[in-house]
């Protein structure tokens, strides 16, 4: 079913100039208009606007409480927003399909099912049958190149494994966006690198738009495409910061001077923001 | 798997018990008529069990126990999940939970043999009822505190209301209804026994403690009262298990 569909996308793809292709490329993914949100006393976000740019990793960054989670479960529509609107391609999210990867997997994953279970779990509540579910499944297990045992109960698992599969969860539907909330933060570090190169992987190979919250700059600057940096309470978008070195990102981009000079500028607006909490 | 000598260890409060016991014997601290020594009482309890009446009367109350949680199961866990799934719900019939659940069950036996007359359907039904009440309260907090994150995390799959109930709420809740269970078949064999005592019984544990102690008959007092404590122990052992198999992730 989904070959078909990526193989009219493609004819599709074919038909249209590559000029119109690259205008429709260059209209946003996501529209966030007028959004409001408050939390008792606080209020967070006050008519909010945001335009999310197709196929690229945003990482958003900003003080703490400021609401970047808030922010994408948002988006995401797991929290109700106050006032606003939020569309995908002038669509609502519960006409698209999306995916969603929390910080805390050991309570996000669901023990009693095996991690290929897990996995599958989305494609079930699609009614897809058995045979295309382990068919899925199995694709995205070669493209990622994943070399651990689908066969255990999440509890078996290490952390880091955990987090992979909850990862898959999350694309085996090849959803049109993606979010994460702080995914590698309950990581260690030797892990968190592990993660990073995956998700990078993944990404190269589909392009889907992706939304990651990190606390983390270093994290943020390594992945992204653009980094959305936040303001305190009620946040505002104060910078969208470009950073395009190529893919497949590796150590030595850490040390590379265009890296550091991002993650600067970033660190600098950011604690300007502090400053002014 | 090897045997440790750990494994060996809760042996230690069994002989320290029987050797305490022989030497109260011994050394006549008791009226031996009231504390016969273990040989006498562990003769009773085989012969009893094997050719006597105290056989019949330990599958008797086996069999009420069952029914009762079986009853008792049957209609708390259903109810329990539905007001679980609802805060509000389970907010406005809290306080008669915990009312009903704070009543002695042996309170409620007049009404019952009003209701049931002083057949085996009273014992069974005041039993049910007592552990349905525990039963149900612990389902209900367990669907209840299912994890949100886990609740979010269906929906955002796409998962509907129904699902979330039936693919994340009922299973995150097992556990602690395998804990109302183990509290609710504790309950229930407490209150078959004292049934057994007191409503014109004929057999059952609690008839053979009684009519044991009726006719001065110590051994056999004892030896019915150690068939009733293995029985609780087996059926929380057994739970025990049966909730190992299942909720093999419980705790992990």
């Amino acid at each position: 079913m989904n070959t078909n569909r990526a193989a009219s996308m493609l004819a599709l793809g074919a038909d249209v100039s590559a000029q119109a292709q690259s205008r429709i490329n260059k209209r946003p993914h996501v529209t966030v208009r007028g959004l409001s949100k408050r939390f008792s006393d606080a209020v967070i976000y006050d008519s909010f606007d945001l335009d999310i740019p197709r196929g690229k990793l945003i990482s958003i960054f900003g003080p703490n409480g400021c609401g970047k989670s808030t922010l994408i479960n948002m988006i995401a529509g797991l929290v109700p927003a106050d006032a606003g609107e939020i569309l995908f391609d002038g669509q609502t999210i519960n006409e698209i399909t999306f995916g969603y990867v929390f910080q805390n997997y050991r309570e996000a994953l669901f023990p009693w099912l095996r991690a290929i279970e897990n996995i599958e779990y989305p494609l079930k509540l699609k009614n897809l049958p058995k045979r295309e579910r382990d068919d899925h499944v199995e694709r995205l297990v070669d493209r990622l190149g994943v070399k651990i045992d689908l066969n255990l109960y999440p509890y078996q698992m290490s952390g880091g494994q955990q987090q992979l599969v909850s990862i898959m969860r999350a694309v085996v539907v090849d959803p049109e966006i993606l979010f994460l909330d702080e995914p590698f933060s309950a990581l260690d570090y030797e892990m968190t690198l592990f993660m990073r190169d995956q998700l990078q992987r993944l990404f190269v190979e589909t392009k889907t738009t992706t939304l990651l919250v990190s606390h983390d700059l270093e994290e943020a600057v390594y992945l992204a495409d653009n980094v959305l940096l936040l303001s305190r309470g009620p946040a505002r978008v104060v910078d969208f910061v470009s950073y395009d070195a190529p893919r497949l990102r590796s150590d030595a981009t850490l040390s590379d001077a265009e890296f550091v000079r991002t993650k600067a500028h970033c660190l600098e607006v950011f604690q300007r923001e502090v400053r002014k909490g | 798997m090897r045997l440790k000598a750990e494994d060996f260890l809760p042996i230690i409060g069994v002989i320290g018990l029987i050797a305490l016991w022989y030497w109260a014997v011994w050394a006549k601290l008791v009226d031996p008529v009231l504390l016969p020594p273990p040989t006498a009482t562990f003769r009773a309890m085989w012969t009893g069990m094997i050719h006597g009446k105290l056989g019949g009367d330990f599958l008797k109350t086996v069999e009420r126990t069952t029914l009762a949680t079986l009853i008792a199961a049957a209609i708390a866990i259903p109810l329990g999940i539905l007001l679980g799934s609802s805060e509000r719900v389970y907010r406005s019939v809290e306080f008669v939970v915990d009312f009903f659940r704070s009543t002695p069950a042996s309170a409620m036996f007049p009404l019952f043999l009003v209701l049931f007359g002083v057949g085996d359907k009273t014992k069974i039904s005041v039993a049910a009822f007592g552990a349905a009440l525990v039963i149900l309260f612990n389902v209900a907090y367990g669907v209840m505190n299912a994890r949100k994150t886990r609740i979010l995390a269906a929906k955002a799959m796409g998962a509907s209301r129904l699902r979330v109930l039936t693919d994340v709420m009922l299973l995150e809740s097992l556990p602690q209804t395998f804990v109302g269970l183990r509290n609710g078949v504790s309950l229930a064999l407490v209150i078959v026994v004292v049934a057994e005592m007191f409503i014109g019984s004929t057999d059952g544990l609690g008839q053979r403690v009684f009519e044991a102690q009726q006719l001065f008959d110590m051994p056999d007092m004892y030896a019915a009262i150690f068939a009733a404590g293995a029985l609780g122990y087996s059926l929380n052992l057994l739970f025990l298990m049966i909730e190992r198999r299942f909720v093999h992730w419980a705790g992990k």
